[in-house]
């Protein structure tokens, strides 16, 4: 087991990926819709929330993935379904300076590099 | 404890609340608990038209649980700060689960 000066730089569990992410660009994944639990396969909702997803700065975080991010770009995916049956994804986009994101709603949190 | 403590450097600043049902709720952060309850005050429901069940209501109690995002104004968080509160609770959290 690494010891605690080690820890504060090597990755040994999951959230230590979290911490290396402090003020670094991550995409996170959240829940939209109850029944969905993080599938990325959106087809089957019908004018539901399918997915949302962020790409940001955090800020801070907690062991329930409780987050604080900066500059965040939130993503809706909504998918909607026409007179003749005909399903499409419809995309909302909004602007945030500063989000607490409460973390039962989180899915997965990925480090991306800066762009 | 680090949302709490955070929470708590925010009370009687303007937050939008946005619920797990869609609704987001404009007020002022009045109070908040280890459950990241929140109480807000002189509230305004952003989609009046859509919503209007909380025309009326002028203060409410939220239960933490339903809370998807709560919007901060930027300007009064130190980002150093949280910053560093994040990491000092992540240096505590990894050193408990060594000692037990």
């Amino acid at each position: 087991m690494a010891d605690a000066e080690q820890t504060e730089s090597a990755p040994s569990e999951p959230l230590d990926l979290v911490r290396l992410s402090l003020d670094e660009m991550v995409f996170v994944k959240l829940r939209g819709d109850r029944e969905l639990k993080g599938r990325l396969h959106v087809r089957k909702l019908h004018n539901a929330i399918a997915r949302e997803s962020r790409l940001t700065v955090v800020q801070a975080y907690d062991s329930h993935c409780n987050l604080v991010l900066g500059d965040v770009e939130e993503t809706v995916y909504t998918v909607e379904e026409d007179e003749d049956g005909e399903e499409s994804v419809k995309t909302l986009k909004k602007q945030s300076e500063m989000l607490f994101v409460r973390g039962d709603s989180v899915v997965l949190i990925s480090p991306q590099p800066n762009t | 404890m680090l949302f709490f403590s955070f929470f708590k450097t925010l009370v009687d600043h303007p937050v939008t609340v946005e619920l797990k049902n869609d609704i987001s709720i404009r007020g002022t952060l009045k109070s908040v608990d280890q459950f990241l309850n929140i109480k807000l005050d002189d509230i305004s429901v952003v989609e009046e038209v859509k919503y209007p069940h909380l025309s009326s209501v002028k203060n409410v109690f939220i239960r933490g649980s339903v809370v998807r995002y709560v919007h901060l104004p930027g300007s009064v968080v130190d980002t150093a700060l949280l910053e560093d509160a994040a990491r000092r609770e992540a240096a505590q959290a990894s050193a408990k689960a060594k000692a037990g």
